[in-house]
């Protein structure tokens, strides 16, 4: 057992910020409210230390509430493909020279009506993002980034005529669930012309989670904060049978 | 403002020489080619309008049935059938929307006398162009009415909800909050739709469609919004996609007052074919000059694609173009937003003085361009503290050297689609940092031989060389290989070339001459 709690200045004072928007009018009334409204949440004690009109009707609270629950870190397994073990770019392209034996050829795209490449640039581009590079610099790597708004089938097609190893999928936009429809598109397709198991399937974006990719039939799913050589990492090592 | 850079006039002149020469080859193909949209949006302008049960809208139903009786029609211009059907029906404009859109076939009556079809179009363009007129003037009403009381750069705000009464709701918050500015996202993909949705509409992904019910619905509430906070509310959409230039007709028509709209931006972000994109811009770009509408041009794309630090001569470059092809479409300097941004890595060493000396070099080199200022949005990563701090660099940058126009950074960029707070954080932010350094750019010089002035000299020297081999490769061929923003567009690739038309010896648009005409542009 390790239970924790959050930390403000001592530990286990279980203080939290929030901050929110109430549909009403600044003022006395609209401050309690906000302060029964974290209290209702479960927090012991609550400080409303600032707020302001929005607008006529709405108003902008930053609260503090000081929280009992915990946590036994023990207990807690990451949904992550644990990003914390990947290699770097050299140690990648050393693995495919020695387990793999032939260039890795990897097929991306935003697909959809996605119009967002921001992921699939950061993961692809030479260039890459944040001082990693993109898998298109990787010399062992064949790396084709289709960019946005690729239709499922497209993609495919495209894949099976480079003969990919592994499909990346960017989904960005997330309203009215439109990734979960376009990611379940997908895995049917491949399904349909019996192609799933020709591909490593990964899907990438900000709000998508490894449970989540698995549960629609991908491989992986890496959320917010992965970069190429954890992408590569996945690959290369599932390819060499390693994971 | 007192320059600070000390830029050298010849060189500069030369990048706009070189602009001129790159646009010209250009130029001669667009004034020899119309499109779909342009002649859509050619009958939009004559008062096309309405939809099939099916929502195709009437000014593509025309130019399909043109098409569907010869191809080969299309090259006298669609207005003629039009005005024909007209003349023909003795109808008024609304009933013969109606009657096309209930299936009535444009091509299924002969052309008439042709003297009596040039007078029927003359006065459509009459009543069309008046009524663009009436709009213009009657923004030049509320703007005097509320003179001196918008901030300075605009605050520019966007909402996105996808529901355009939802939108309305968040717009009127922004400006309640001191927005002057409101654009309104479209839904993602729209700038892949060959046509313009009809009516008023609330489904919606990213954002909300642009129709001309849409744009009608947010002027009005921002109207009545602006009366209330005594300034004018400047409404923005996005004249850009497919349908450059009918987007341009519908905003036009509905007093929008700014238009996204890039002469290239089409080409290399949207994956649209070169050849429509260039023809398409023009004629959206005539109808923006015509109705005082600033368009905001999109550089500060280059940046999110490529490195901020390495390509920043991409930005000048383009804006040198961006500027020449508006010239040449009758738009003057005080309407051409020319974009850039704020987007370096923010661990880099002195990247400050690098975003201000390239802010401050747009400003001297565009001293007349309301300039569009875009906020960081590739390094904002979630730590939402860390970005409001991005924010206030940025908003002291966009004060210090005096864009014209800020959109407003969001500490959840990257996030979600901002809060109604994330709104109010911002602009609070923008006006603290604005009003506290409301001097401090006629109050500073910056080192002869320092790093901000070497930092503005290296890029416009990095320009001008760029801009050189564009020349000698021609700007089609440049974007071909891939010169632009890393990314290569074969000429005959791309989304839309088959809209593409050539003209005729017999082609008829006389919006087109009258606006050429009113904007003071040689045959």
């Amino acid at each position: 057992m390790n239970v924790i709690r959050p930390y403000g200045d001592t530990l286990d004072d279980g203080k939290i910020q929030l901050s929110f928007t109430l549909p009403v009018a600044d003022g006395a009334k609209g401050r309690e409210a906000a302060r029964k409204l974290v209290l209702s949440l479960g927090f012991l004690d609550c400080e409303v230390v600032h707020s302001a009109a929005l607008s006529a009707d709405f108003s902008f609270y930053v609260v503090y509430g000081k929280t009992e629950a915990s946590i036994d870190y023990d207990s807690v397994v990451a949904d992550e493909a644990s990003a914390d073990a990947s290699m770097g770019m050299d140690e990648v392209n050393e693995y495919i020279k020695q387990k793999i034996g032939r260039k890795v050829v990897v097929v991306g795209a935003c697909t959809g009506f996605d119009a967002h490449t921001v992921g699939i640039d950061a993961i692809m581009n030479m260039k890459g993002y944040d001082h990693h590079y993109g898998l298109e610099r990787y010399p062992e790597m064949e790396a084709y980034n289709l960019g946005a708004q690729v239709p499922n089938e497209k993609l495919i097609d495209f894949a099976l005529k480079v003969k990919a190893d592994a499909i990346l999928i960017s989904q960005v936009v997330t309203q009215k669930d439109t990734h979960i429809h376009n990611m379940t598109e997908f895995v049917e397709l491949l399904e349909a012309r019996g192609l799933r198991d020709k591909f490593i399937c990964i899907v990438g974006g900000p709000r998508i989670g490894n449970k989540l990719a698995v549960e629609l039939g991908y491989d992986v799913g890496f959320g917010r904060g992965t970069f190429a050589n954890d992408v590569a990492t996945y690959i290369v090592k599932k390819m060499a049978g390693e994971l | 403002m007192q320059p600070k850079l000390h830029l050298p006039a010849d060189r500069i002149a030369h990048a706009r020489l070189l602009a001129t020469r790159i646009a010209a080859p250009v130029q001669d193909f667009i004034d020899s080619h119309s499109s779909v949209t342009v002649e859509r949006a050619t009958l939009r302008l004559a008062g096309a309008d309405g939809a099939n049960a099916d929502g195709v809208p009437v000014p593509n139903l025309v130019v399909d049935q043109v098409r569907a009786a010869d191809p080969a029609l299309l090259e006298d211009g669609v207005l003629l059938r039009y005005v024909n059907a007209l003349l023909r029906g003795g109808d008024s404009v609304e009933t013969l929307n109606r009657k096309i859109a209930e299936g009535f076939d444009v091509m299924s009556l002969p052309l008439g006398d042709r003297a009596a079809l040039e007078k029927k179009a003359a006065e459509l363009v009459e009543t069309g162009m008046g009524r663009i007129q009436s709009m213009r003037e009657q923004r030049k009403g509320k703007l005097d009415e509320h003179k001196d009381k918008n901030n300075s750069p605009l605050l520019y705000l966007i909402v996105a909800t996808g529901n355009i009464y939802e939108d309305v709701k968040q717009a009127k918050a922004a400006v309640k909050q001191g927005a002057d500015v409101i654009a309104v996202i479209r839904t993602t993909a729209q700038s892949l739709l060959d046509y313009v949705p009809f009516g008023p509409t609330t489904e919606g992904f990213g954002g909300t469609y642009a129709t001309q019910e849409n744009f009608r619905i947010m002027r009005k509430a921002l109207d009545e919004a602006g009366d209330e906070a005594g300034r004018y509310i400047y409404l923005t959409n996005y004249a850009s996609g497919l349908c450059m230039p009918e987007i341009a007709a519908s905003g036009a028509i509905e007093r929008l007052d700014m238009m996204l709209n890039d002469s290239m931006y089409g080409i290399l972000f949207r994956d649209i074919n070169m050849y429509r994109t260039f023809v398409d811009q023009k004629f959206s770009r005539m109808i923006n000059a015509f109705a005082g509408i600033i368009i905001n041009t999109g550089e500060d794309n280059y940046l999110t694609t490529s490195d901020a630090v390495e390509k920043a001569y991409t930005v000048l470059a383009s804006q040198f173009l961006n500027e020449q092809f508006g010239f040449l479409a009758g738009m003057p300097a005080k309407l051409l937003g020319l974009g850039h941004a704020f987007e370096m890595e923010p661990g880099i060493k002195n990247g400050f003085l690098y975003e201000f000396a390239q802010a401050q070099m747009a400003r001297e080199i565009f001293p007349e361009h309301p300039l569009k200022y875009m906020p960081p949005t590739k390094f904002m990563t979630g730590d939402i503290f860390k970005g409001l701090a991005m924010n206030t660099m940025f908003n002291f940058v966009s004060k210090a050297t005096g864009q014209g126009i800020h959109l407003l950074g969001m500490l959840t960029e990257a996030v979600h689609t901002p809060f109604m707070m994330d709104r109010y954080l911002a602009v609070d932010n923008a006006r603290y940092v604005m009003n506290n350094i409301a001097d401090f750019a006629e109050d500073i010089e910056f080192r002869k031989d320092g790093i901000m002035v070497k930092r503005a000299h290296s890029v416009l020297a990095e320009t001008i060389s760029f801009m050189e081999d564009i020349e000698k490769t021609g700007l089609f061929d440049a974007i071909a290989k891939g010169m632009f923003a890393d990314v290569k567009r074969p000429k005959d690739g791309g989304k839309g070339l088959e809209g593409l038309i050539k003209k005729g010896p017999a082609y008829f648009n006389p919006f087109e001459t009258y606006l050429a005409s009113a904007l003071g542009l040689g045959k």
